[in-house]
C-alpha cells in the first residue's frame, strides 16, 4: 500500500513544519518559498495581501535556518506568518486598510510583532482588513476586496478578512489578527479556520493601532488548534509599555491537551439560539455540542439575559473610544494630508473627509455623539453599566459551566455587496461574538461543518473564563481531533 | 478704582513638574533642546502608542497636594479631554475631571500682617502640549510645531474665587511659587514657562454674595503682569456695568504692549471636550502607606524654615520672613553665612543690596545673580576684619556685580583697603582742622553737625579709605580734648 503523498509544505501545520525542520527534511527557506509559490498561484484571486515582502521573508528564513544550524530550536523558528495591517511593523508600511495611512511607515514595532520576530518567525507581508478594523466583511478596506477562498464571490468576514483568507488558502501557515467585536472569530468561521481571541490584557496592545482601547485584542489564525498554542505562548505576557497589559504570565497553553473532556461542563445559552440563525448553522453547532458530550463533557443549561443589549452597547462603547483614538489622523505629522488647504481647520477637515472611508466616518460621528455634552450619561455611561451587567451574566453562567458554546456567526459567508448598503444589518453579524469582547473573555472559533448546498464553512465558538485559554484550547483540540472538519480545504 | 464694585478673582495655575522624564513616556523634559529632539512614539501620538504613568510625577503631584492641605483621592482616574490643535498630537489631552487627585485645600497668605486662606478647589495631574511657533513674516502660509514639551507633566491648581484684589493675587502667586519651590516640585521658572497663571476676574456690587460674570484672562507672562491685568480688567468691567452695559463671559488676552485686555478671536459656544475615562490607563489607588511615604519625603516647608532662621541664626521675624520668601534666596543666605558667620550683617546685605538688584526684574531670579553667596560672605568678612569700611564695601559690591571678581582681588587691585595707621590719619586730621578752623570751632562748641563735615573732608583727602572710627576719635580728641 502506497503511503499518502506528503502534505505540501504550504499546507502543513506549525507542528508538522517543526518536525520536518527539526529533522532537517526541509529548511525554512524551502518552506517560505513554498508559501510564496502558493501566493503566486492564488493571491490574484483571493487578494489577501496589502503588502507582500518576499525578499524580506526569504532573508528572515535564511536567518532562521542559520539559527537552527547553530543549534537553536523553537516552535515558530522559520515558520511563515502573515500580519494584519493594523499592527505596526518597523520600517514596513502599515496602512490599517485606510487611505489616511496609505504611506505610513512606522518607526517602531508592536510588541507582539517583536516577540514573533525574536522567536524567529518569517513575515510574509501585511494582510488586508476593514479600514481601522471597522467592519465584518473586509469590504471597508480602502484598497481591495478580499475574497473567501471557499467561494470567491463571497466575503471572507472581517475585519481580519485578509488574515483568515490567507490561512485558509494556504498562503500563510498562520497569521495574526485583531478582535474587537469578533474580528478574528467571525472571519475564522467564514473561512473555515481556527481563530483565537485571548483574554483582554493577555497580549500587549503597544503598537496595535487602536480602534476601541477597552475591547481590542491581538490573536491568531491557524489551520489547527494546536498551532495556536505556540503563537499565543510567544505573544502573551505582561508588557510594561501597555498599562492595560495583565500581569498574568502565559502558561503552557497546550500542556493539558488530551482527548478526554470528562470533568468539563459546557452550556449553550438560550438567548443565542433565536430566530434569524441559519438553520444549518444551528444544526451544526448542536451536533458539535453532541460531540463534546460524547467526549465526556457535561452539558448544562445557561442563560445570559442581557445578550440582547450587546450590539447596542458595543456600538456605543467602541465608537466612542474610536472617535477619540482616530482624532490623531489630521495630516499634521504623518499620513495623508489634503492639498491646497488655507488654514488649520480646513486642513484637518479636508484631510479626514478625504482620507477616511464611509464606515469609519459613520462610527466617528456616532461615537462623538455618544460622548457629547448632554448625552454622555444616557449613552456612553449607560453602555459601561450594561457591560458590568453582562459580566455578571457570564460570572453566573461560569458558576455552572466551564465553557459557553455558541455559533460564531448567525449565517455563513454572504455574497460580496449583500450587506454593504445596510450598516445595521452588517452590525448584526457580530451578535454572538460581541459579548465576549465586552466582558474581556477568551474565545475561539473552529470549523464544525459545511453548508450543504454551497459548501460554506460553519464556525463553532467556545468561550471560557478570563485567563482560561488552556481550557478553551483543550476542549477545542479534543473536538477537532474527534472530527474531520479541520482536514477540509477550499476548492482553490 | 472700581467704585461701588468689589473685585473677585480666582486663578488657574499650571505647574510643570521637576521630573527628568515626561508623564507618559521616558523622553527627557530638558528645556531648550533642538525642536522635536525629545520625542518618541508615545508623546508624538503615533498610531499604536500607549501612555504609561510616570510614578515620580504622580508623587510630586501628591506632595504638592499635601503641602496645600488638600484631601487626596483614594482612587484617582485619568480622562481624555478631546479637542483639535496642532500642538496636541493625539488631539486629546490626558487630564482629570471627575476623580481629581486632590480637592478642598488652601494656601495661607499674609496681607498687611493679616493671614487669609485662599481655597484650592482641586489639584490634578495632566500633560502639557507642544509649542506652536508662528513665523514673523506676515501672511506666511505655515506654522512650526515643536513637540519637545508635549507630554511634560503638569499639575493644574484651581483656586476658589477667594481673592479680592491684585495685591491678594500677588501674595497668592508669590506664596504658591515659594511653596512649590520649597517642596522641590518645580523650579517655577516663569521665563521657561514652567509656571503659568490664568486669572478669572469678575466684579459685583460691594456686599453682594452672588458672583458676577467672569472673564478668563490668558497670556500673562509674569506675576507683576497678572497684577496689572487684574486691576485693568476689574476697572473695565466696573465701567461697563456702571454705564449700564454687561460683562460678556469670554476669554481675553493680555496685550502687554498696550496694557489692555483684548477679546480673543470670537469662538462660537463653549467647547465640548467630551471627557471620558481614558481606556488606555487604569485607576490609581492611593493607600495610606503610600501617602505617608510621600509625606515623609516632604522637604522643609517655608514656615518651618522661617522658624529655624529665627531660632538658629537669631534673625528677627521680619528678616526671616523676607529672606525665606524665596527658596533660592534662603539657600543663598545659608551658603553665605556658612562662608562667614555674621548672620545679621549678611541678612542686612541681602535685604538691602541684593534684593535691591533682584527686585528690578519682573521675577526674582537668584540663580542669575552675578555675586556668589560665598563671595558675599567674604565681602562681609572684609568689613568685619576692618579691612574696608561699610561704605567702601558698597563700591566693592558694585564692582563684583560688574564681574570684576572676588572681593579681596578688587580691594587689592583698586587699593581700597582701609587705612588704619593712626599716624597717617592723624596727619590728615591735623591738616583738615587747620584748613577749616570755623567748623572745628563749631564742633568744639558742641555743634554735632560740624563733625560730619570734618569727617567728610578727611575722607575726601584719603579717598574714603580712612577707618571712620579712628577719624571720628581723632577729631574729637583734637577739638574737644578726649
Amino acid at each position: 500500500m502506497t503511503p499518502p503523498p506528503p502534505i505540501p509544505l504550504y499546507d502543513r501545520t506549525i507542528g508538522q513544519l517543526r518536525e520536518a525542520l527539526d529533522r532537517a527534511e526541509t529548511t525554512s527557506v524551502e518552506v517560505t518559498r513554498a508559501s510564496l509559490e502558493r501566493i503566486e498561484a492564488v493571491e490574484a484571486r483571493v487578494r489577501a495581501f496589502i503588502t507582500l515582502t518576499p525578499e524580506a521573508a526569504l532573508a528572515m528564513a535564511e536567518a532562521a535556518d542559520a539559527r537552527r544550524r547553530a543549534g537553536e530550536r523553537g516552535p515558530l523558528l522559520g515558520v511563515p506568518i502573515g500580519l494584519k495591517d493594523v499592527l505596526c511593523t518597523q520600517g514596513l508600511r502599515t496602512t490599517c486598510g485606510s487611505r489616511i495611512l496609505e504611506h505610513f511607515i512606522p518607526p517602531y514595532e508592536a510588541t507582539a510583532v517583536a516577540r514573533l520576530r525574536e522567536a524567529g518567525a518569517v513575515f510574509l507581508g501585511k494582510l488586508n482588513m476593514d479600514e481601522f478594523a471597522m467592519g465584518s466583511s473586509t469590504e471597508n478596506s480602502a484598497f481591495q476586496v478580499t475574497r473567501n477562498p471557499w467561494d470567491l464571490e463571497r466575503i471572507p468576514g472581517g475585519s481580519s478578512g485578509g488574515s483568515a483568507a490567507a490561512v485558509a488558502a494556504g498562503m500563510c501557515t498562520a497569521a495574526l489578527g485583531t478582535d474587537t467585536g469578533g474580528s478574528i472569530r467571525q472571519p475564522a468561521a467564514m473561512c473555515g479556520v481556527v481563530g483565537v481571541k485571548p483574554t483582554y490584557g493577555r497580549v500587549s496592545r503597544y503598537g496595535l493601532v487602536a480602534f476601541a482601547s477597552s475591547l481590542d485584542q491581538i490573536g491568531c489564525f491557524a489551520r489547527a488548534v494546536a498551532d495556536c498554542a505556540p503563537i499565543l505562548q510567544t505573544i502573551c505576557g505582561h508588557d510594561p509599555l501597555d498599562t492595560t497589559s495583565a500581569p498574568e504570565p502565559a502558561p503552557d497553553f497546550a500542556a493539558s491537551f488530551d482527548g478526554d473532556l470528562r470533568g468539563l461542563r459546557f452550556g449553550l445559552p438560550k438567548e443565542y439560539f433565536i430566530e434569524g440563525i441559519d438553520p444549518e448553522v444551528e444544526a451544526a453547532v448542536r451536533a458539535a455540542a453532541g460531540t463534546l458530550a460524547d467526549l465526556g463533557a457535561e452539558p448544562a443549561e445557561i442563560s445570559l439575559p442581557h445578550t440582547e443589549y450587546a450590539v447596542a452597547t458595543y456600538y456605543l462603547c467602541a465608537t466612542a473610544e474610536a472617535s477619540s483614538n482616530l482624532a490623531r489622523y489630521d495630516g499634521a505629522q504623518y499620513g495623508y494630508r489634503a492639498r491646497g488647504t488655507t488654514n488649520i481647520i480646513d486642513m484637518f477637515t479636508r484631510t479626514r473627509t478625504e482620507g477616511f472611508g464611509a464606515e469609519v466616518k459613520r462610527r466617528i460621528m456616532l461615537g462623538t455623539y455618544a460622548l457629547s455634552a448632554g448625552f454622555y450619561d444616557a449613552y456612553y455611561l449607560k453602555a459601561l453599566k450594561v457591560r458590568t451587567l453582562m459580566r455578571r451574566d457570564f460570572e453566573e453562567a461560569f458558576r455552572h459551566v466551564d465553557l459557553v458554546v455558541t455559533p460564531t456567526s448567525p449565517m455563513p459567508a454572504f455574497r460580496l455587496g449583500d450587506k454593504i448598503d445596510d450598516p445595521l444589518q452588517m452590525y448584526l453579524c457580530d451578535v454572538f461574538t460581541i459579548p465576549c469582547n465586552l466582558v474581556g473573555l477568551p474565545g475561539i472559533s473552529l470549523p464544525c461543518g459545511l453548508t450543504r448546498e454551497h459548501r460554506l464553512p460553519i464556525g463553532l465558538q467556545l468561550l471560557a473564563r478570563p485567563f482560561a485559554e488552556a481550557t478553551l484550547l483543550r476542549a477545542a483540540h479534543a473536538y477537532e481531533q474527534a472530527t474531520d472538519h479541520h482536514r477540509l480545504r477550499p476548492p482553490l | 478704582m472700581t467704585g461701588p464694585y468689589e473685585t473677585v478673582v480666582g486663578m488657574e495655575v499650571h505647574v510643570e513638574l521637576a521630573t527628568r522624564t515626561k508623564v507618559w513616556c521616558g523622553c527627557s523634559t530638558r528645556f531648550g533642546q533642538p525642536p522635536n529632539s525629545q520625542v518618541c512614539p508615545v508623546c508624538l501620538g503615533l498610531p499604536g502608542a500607549l501612555p504609561v504613568l510616570n510614578r515620580r510625577a504622580l508623587e510630586l503631584a501628591m506632595r504638592a497636594a499635601l503641602a496645600l492641605n488638600c484631601r487626596l483621592a483614594r482612587r484617582t482616574e485619568f480622562e481624555r479631554k478631546n479637542y483639535y490643535y496642532p500642538d496636541l498630537p493625539k488631539n486629546y489631552q490626558i487630564s482629570q475631571l471627575r476623580k481629581h487627585l486632590a480637592t478642598d485645600g488652601w494656601l495661607e497668605i499674609e496681607l498687611n500682617g493679616r493671614p487669609k486662606r485662599v481655597g484650592i478647589e482641586n489639584l490634578h495631574l495632566e500633560e502639557d502640549a507642544g509649542k506652536n511657533i508662528h513665523p514673523e513674516t506676515p501672511g506666511a502660509a505655515y506654522s512650526l510645531v515643536d513637540l519637545n514639551r508635549a507630554g511634560t507633566p503638569l499639575i493644574e491648581i484651581v483656586t476658589r474665587p477667594d481673592l479680592r484684589s491684585s495685591e491678594e493675587a500677588l501674595a497668592f502667586m508669590n506664596g504658591l511659587k515659594s511653596l512649590l519651590q520649597y517642596i522641590e516640585v518645580s523650579d517655577c521658572n516663569m521665563h521657561e514657562g514652567r509656571l503659568r497663571f490664568e486669572a478669572n476676574v469678575s466684579v459685583r456690587p460691594a456686599g453682594s454674595d452672588r458672583l458676577g460674570t467672569k472673564v478668563e484672562i490668558k497670556n500673562l507672562a509674569s506675576t507683576k503682569i497678572v497684577a496689572r491685568c487684574i486691576d485693568h480688567e476689574a476697572i473695565r468691567q466696573a465701567d461697563a456695568l456702571a454705564s449700564g452695559g454687561q460683562v460678556v463671559q469670554e476669554t481675553r488676552l493680555w496685550d502687554e504692549a498696550r496694557n489692555v485686555t483684548v477679546a480673543m478671536r470670537s469662538k462660537e459656544e463653549a467647547q465640548d471636550y467630551r471627557y471620558f475615562p481614558d481606556p488606555d490607563l487604569v485607576e490609581v489607588v492611593l493607600d495610606d502607606a503610600w501617602i505617608e511615604r510621600v509625606r515623609a519625603e516632604m522637604p522643609e516647608l517655608p514656615l518651618a524654615r522661617r522658624r529655624r532662621f529665627i531660632e538658629h541664626y537669631g534673625l528677627p521675624e521680619y528678616d526671616a520672613h523676607v529672606i525665606t520668601a524665596d527658596k533660592a534666596l534662603a539657600d543663598y543666605y545659608e551658603t553665605a553665612v556658612a562662608e562667614h558667620g555674621n548672620a545679621k550683617a549678611i541678612a542686612n546685605w541681602i535685604m538691602t543690596e541684593v534684593l535691591g538688584i533682584l527686585n528690578r526684574e519682573e521675577e526674582i531670579d537668584v540663580a542669575a545673580f552675578p555675586i556668589s553667596p560665598s563671595g558675599l560672605g567674604r565681602l562681609v568678612r572684609l568689613i568685619d576684619a576692618g579691612t574696608i569700611s561699610g561704605k567702601i564695601a558698597k563700591t566693592v559690591f558694585r564692582r563684583m556685580l560688574a564681574g570684576e571678581g572676588d572681593p579681596e582681588v578688587i580691594v587689592r587691585a583698586q587699593g581700597l583697603a582701609q587705612i588704619t595707621d593712626a599716624g597717617q590719619i592723624e596727619a590728615v586730621v591735623d591738616a583738615v582742622l587747620r584748613e577749616h578752623p570755623g567748623p572745628a570751632e563749631d564742633y568744639r562748641q558742641g555743634k554735632e553737625r560740624a563733625l560730619g563735615f570734618l569727617v567728610g573732608q578727611v575722607m575726601k583727602a584719603m579717598q574714603g579709605k580712612a577707618n571712620p572710627q579712628t577719624v571720628n576719635e581723632l577729631i574729637r580728641q583734637k577739638t574737644r580734648g578726649g
